[in-house]
């Protein structure tokens, strides 16, 4: 076996460009995580809708996001958009955009499917007393839909964080493009990419776990 | 010759109501009126018709043809063919003047007893959240479940649910109460409690359409009694008549398989 010399303390050494990226990291994410999430659902609630006229969009634009590749998206708006827009997009955006559509487009299956397996005498019950159908959305199914599909958005919202490392291939700050950097100039790249790797995981771990918490939670009004 | 001075206008009338699923002709020309302190329980084998009646009053089930008339207000907009529609949004307001039983009871499960009930008032009503319990408090008493209103449906007996299920509607004070078989999917020893909350509303003098299998509380409570087959109103009358002496071949095809029942 090979002997190697573990050298950590280069990559610490250059934390302000690690916070950097960390930074730029979470932008993106919150960014996709709202966006994405909220776009979903009203994606979602279209494709459920009994107007053809909003579900075909709908399933069109589910089935365009969810079978091309982030990355692609991605490259696309970077790179192709400007030529065809009269404006520039900046790798925020450019990763942002992709990000949030091919999010969107998973999670609006995740709605649609929460939605539907609510039972149709929630529907009936709510509108004998008057409901209309956003009153119903937002005080009768989604609450009840919301802690069915919480295991699958939490999902989605690891897959989302995962994906924002997709925007280095753009340039764009973040903590792989950040940790590249640094594998540059010190050639460590085994230490600075097991860094970024912990970095996610330490991140993500404890939403996991607090998921869990809350979900159980939630059971117990069953 | 007699004149009254002030003919009692319906809650509810019904002409030419037809209702079709598809190829499926399941009403086939319903005329009815509902006057104010009626009780009306609607028989019929399953696949009469009598739980679609029931459901396209409040517009569960849109009619496909024919006028409801609430109040002296026609109900829906004529359309140039003749017909008419019911746009989702006027639909509300109706709604909360007829109040509707399932036969599945569908509380919110989310909610508390107490939030199931004030969940009209507050959410469609708008009124303050003090006024809605206290008024909600007042429905849960009559149903005999006031120390159950912080319970949630789930802690709650089929019986329970149910009578909570009708303190939602009437919370509402709603003119006319409809009932679609809301003691079938009951245990028999629960079905009492339900039909003694039922009754005690029909000695009220409370408006009501229930449709049920329960002859012999049908005989007991409703002041008028309707036989439906193949979509339509085969038998109508008092319920010495129809369940005692009935006319129609239907009616008394219908009534001999239930003769376990004791008037």
């Amino acid at each position: 076996m090979m002997e190697y010399n573990w050298d950590f303390a280069s990559v610490f050494m250059s934390h302000e460009a690690l916070v950097v990226g960390l930074i730029g990291t979470l932008r993106i994410f919150i960014i996709c995580l709202v966006a994405g999430l909220s776009l979903g659902l009203v994606v979602g609630l279209a494709r459920y809708s009994r107007r053809r006229a909003l579900r075909w969009p709908a399933a069109v634009f589910v089935e365009f996001f969810r079978n091309t590749p982030v990355l692609v998206q991605i490259f696309w708006f970077y790179f192709a958009f400007p030529i065809l827009a009269p404006f520039d997009i900046s790798p925020l955006m450019a990763a942002a955009l992709g990000i949030t559509l091919n999010s969107a487009a998973f999670s609006a299956e995740i709605y649609r499917g929460g939605i539907t397996s609510i039972d149709p005498g929630q529907w009936e019950a709510a509108r004998a007393i008057g409901m209309g159908y956003l009153q119903i959305m937002r005080r009768i199914i989604l609450p009840q839909a919301l802690r069915r599909m919480l295991p699958a958005l939490t999902n989605r919202g690891i897959e989302i964080l995962k994906m924002t490392t997709l925007a280095s291939a753009i340039a764009y700050g973040e903590l792989l493009h950040q940790a590249r950097l640094i594998a540059s100039i010190n050639y460590n790249p085994i230490e600075a990419y097991t860094v970024v790797a912990l970095a996610f995981f330490v991140i993500l771990y404890p939403i996991v776990r607090a998921t869990y918490a809350l979900e159980r939670r939630m059971a117990k009004g069953d | 010759m007699t004149v009254d001075p002030t003919p009692a206008e319906p809650i509810l009338r019904i002409r030419g109501l037809h209702k079709r699923f598809g190829d499926n002709h399941v009403l086939r020309g319903i005329n009815l009126d509902v006057m104010p302190g009626d009780r009306i329980a609607v028989l019929g084998a399953s696949g009469s018709g009598k739980s679609t009646f029931l459901r396209c009053l409040n517009f569960m089930e849109i009619p496909s043809e024919g006028e409801i008339t609430l109040e002296g207000t026609m109900l829906g907009r004529a359309l140039r063919d003749g017909s008419r529609d019911y746009p989702e949004s006027t639909l509300p307001a109706v709604r909360q003047r007829i109040g509707m039983v399932f036969q599945q009871f569908n509380l919110f499960p989310h909610m508390t007893t107490l939030g199931n009930v004030t969940e009209g008032l507050r959410i469609v009503q708008h009124r303050d959240r003090a006024t809605s319990e206290a008024r909600a408090m007042q429905e849960l008493t009559r149903v005999g479940l006031a120390e159950k209103a912080q319970e949630y449906p789930a802690r709650l007996s089929g019986g329970q649910k149910q009578r909570v299920a009708i303190a939602r509607a009437l919370a509402l004070d709603p003119q006319l109460m409809l009932f679609d078989e809301p003691t079938s999917a009951l245990d028999p020893e629960l079905v009492g409690e339900v039909l003694g909350v039922i009754r005690s509303l029909a000695e009220e003098g409370r408006t009501m359409l229930l449709v049920t299998h329960e002859v012999g509380f049908a005989y007991h409570v409703a002041n008028r009694v309707i036989f439906m087959a193949d979509g339509i109103i085969q038998e109508e009358g008092p319920p010495d008549q129809v369940l005692k002496a009935p006319q129609n071949p239907r009616t008394q095809a219908f009534l001999a398989r239930h003769k376990q029942f004791e008037f």
